[in-house]
């Protein structure tokens, strides 16, 4: 994994620093909320409903347990105990005070994290796929691409003020686990006669007018990279709206021009950068790729784990649903759900934190992953030693078998916590996974991927739902449209909406009339609600939720 | 005939906590929406308004919120506020733990 230079180390201390001065400064009346604002956001810290919020990046979703247990630390020091994992590979801290955050700064930089650019109008955390370096059908790690990406953008000069914020995700298979096709910019690792280089994808996003990222370039030379990055930002840079906030991003841009406009342009900015760059971008690749070295994968029977399946039922439901295929033999990649039935999706206790570090170091490698769909990984442990780690697991409620089932939701913070929602997300949330649970279906349901957003601005990636929620505000009172057919894989595609909203209350119910048509319609138990959903549409669907409407045409045929 | 006035207290975050604070009569912060100042004319509410965002040096993001005379006291017409009274609803954290 990748350690911080001495020059990574003298830039974080020196922007804590200034920002420790700045914070000072706000407090002692030098500086107005005004000057402050950017200042505060350029580090990570907004101001929410009741208090400030603190969002700290974990690049590429990658932790080293020190740092999970750092993490935890800073929870339990300055927080309330918990932290809330995002759909970007952060962890956002919901109640530090303005005084704290220098010393929870400093905290993170003794384990080499910060929390620059997670907000303002710059590029973001830079994600990735989280079973990187360990999925069974990967070309290549995506981590040291995202971690060059992340030391290019951290404090790029050009790039400190674009029209909207920016973001990356990097993936190193075909499968699509990052979501990249609803990001600013998509890279792919891929092979072509021999040789590695990148699929690259512009302009996707969720939000208020979602789009499906384009590919910009088929097949990009590896050493390329960074050129062409830049040259595809700087061109947003220059062509990117200022005059309206919502048709800032560069999915706009890019839909306003059209691709091969875009393209045409890229490429012209991309001739004239590319000799500026001489090849010392390459050799810190280099540098950064012999960090990420496949650890030492053992040779051992998997006795133990055969034992346990065959004797354990709890331990075979989890591991049916929790593991997933390895490139190594004997080893298995372990998500740990943080979707207990009514808990909040993607809060971590102190507890529960430790623990995970804990269990990654002595089983995973000292590796341990964030995905988007706010779930812990730890991506290379070996098969013996699976009843071990789910043991430890039950005791702090972890050890939940639901992994891609309905109660797996991605939720945003919603009107909980966000200054920007219209509506709650979480308790929406827990209502519809404690009802699933409680009705004993979410097995036979099967794969089904809830995902729940309380703005327009998408962060619970509702428009990629296979069922999307969005929570609303109509007429001063909580509403929650649906949306059907979403998917965010490779197959990218935006869901389409049911009809008219649901109340707070009546949208578990709605939840539940759509799963009863999908088992009342599929063909077998083996056709998911997707498959069922792209082989029907959304009219049986349709009839479920609005049955008033569906009585009315059939009276009125 | 002009339409009627929906009363209003000036709210905001207080700088160092950042939690939800209400402007009192006597020109200072409560964390008690009980003991806010109810403006009940349009005008009096701008100007309250634009003194309570004068305290820049304790407060952020000062602004009028929509409230209901009752008799214990105001009470939020909007969910919104409702919860920024509170607190989040999956957690007892914020106002309604604290105060």
């Amino acid at each position: 994994m990748y350690t911080y230079s001495e020059f990574d180390k003298a830039f974080l201390a020196e922007r804590n620093a200034q920002f420790r001065a700045q914070v000072e400064r706000r407090i002692d009346g030098s500086l107005t909320e005004e000057e402050f604002k950017p200042l505060r956001l350029m580090n990570g810290l907004y101001l929410q409903l009741h208090a400030y919020m603190l969002r700290v990046a974990i690049p590429y979703g990658t932790l080293r347990s020190a740092q999970m247990r750092q993490l935890a630390l800073i929870a339990e020091k300055w927080d309330k105990g918990y932290g809330h994992f995002t759909t970007r590979q952060n962890i956002q801290y919901n109640w530090p005070t303005l005084r704290d955050v220098p010393d929870m700064l400093d905290a993170l930089s003794e384990v080499e994290m910060h929390a620059i650019q997670t907000s303002g109008n710059t590029i973001r955390n830079v994600t990735a796929d989280h079973f990187a370096g360990a999925a069974a059908d990967e070309v290549g790690d995506p981590r040291p691409v995202a971690e060059l990406l992340r030391q290019w953008s951290t404090d790029h000069p050009e790039f400190q003020f674009l029209p909207r914020k920016f973001k990356f995700a990097v993936i190193g298979a075909e499968a699509d686990r990052a979501v990249i096709r609803a990001h600013d910019i998509g890279i792919q690792l891929v092979e072509k006669n021999g040789k590695r280089g990148y699929r690259v994808l512009v302009g996707g996003g969720l939000g208020r007018t979602p789009m499906i990222g384009k590919v910009i370039r088929d097949f990009l030379p590896e050493e390329d990279l960074l050129p062409f990055s830049e040259a595809i930002v700087s061109t947003y840079n220059i062509l990117g709206r200022r005059d309206n906030k919502y048709k800032a991003r560069i999915k706009i841009t890019v839909h306003e021009n059209g691709i091969e406009t875009y393209k045409e342009l890229t490429e012209a900015r991309f001739a004239e950068l590319r000799p500026e760059f001489e090849g010392v971008d390459q050799q810190i690749l280099a540098n950064i790729k012999s960090q990420f070295a496949a650890p030492a994968f053992r040779n051992a029977t998997t006795e133990a784990y055969d034992a346990a399946y065959y004797s354990d039922p709890v331990f075979r439901a989890w591991a049916d649903t929790n593991l997933s295929a390895h490139k190594a033999e004997g080893y298995a990649i372990v998500t740990i759900s943080l979707k207990k039935h009514g808990e909040t999706p993607g809060d971590a206790t102190a507890d529960q934190m430790r623990l995970m570090a804990d269990l990654g170091e002595k089983y995973s490698h000292d590796d341990i992953r964030i995905s988007h769909e706010q779930n812990v990984i730890l991506p290379h442990v070996h098969k013996s030693d699976l009843p071990a780690l789910h043991a430890a697991l039950k005791t702090q409620g972890l050890a939940t078998a639901n992994i891609g089932l309905i109660s797996d939701i991605i939720a945003c913070p919603g009107m909980d916590y966000c200054a920007l929602a219209t509506a709650r997300s979480i308790p929406v949330a827990q209502e519809i996974a404690q009802r699933f649970d409680a009705l004993k279906m979410e097995h036979e349901i099967g794969p089904l991927k809830i995902k729940i957003s309380g703005c327009i601005n998408a962060c619970g990636h509702h428009h990629v739902g296979h069922i999307g929620i969005l929570g609303l505000d109509r007429a001063g009172v909580e509403n929650y449209q649906i949306t059907l057919g979403g998917d965010g894989t490779e197959e990218a595609t935006i869901g389409q909406r049911t009809g008219p909203g649901f109340s707070y209350e009546e949208i578990t119910n709605a939840i539940e009339r759509i799963i009863k048509a999908y088992l009342a319609h599929r063909d077998s138990a083996d056709e998911t609600f997707l498959e069922t959903y792209r082989r029907l549409g959304a009219d049986p669907f349709k009839a479920a939720l609005y049955p008033d409407k569906a009585e009315g045409k059939s009276n009125a045929a | 005939m002009p339409r009627p006035f929906t009363p209003k207290v000036v709210t905001a975050n207080a700088l160092l906590e950042g939690d939800v604070v209400y402007f009192t009569a006597a020109d200072t912060w409560t964390r008690h929406l009980s003991e806010a100042e109810v403006l009940t004319d349009e005008a009096d509410a701008d100007l309250r308004l634009i003194d309570a965002s004068r305290q820049q040096n304790q407060i952020v993001g000062a602004y009028l919120a929509d409230v209901e005379a009752t008799p214990e006291g105001p009470k939020p017409t909007h969910f919104r506020e409702e919860f920024r009274r509170t607190g989040p609803s999956n957690y007892f954290h914020g106002k309604q733990a604290e105060l």
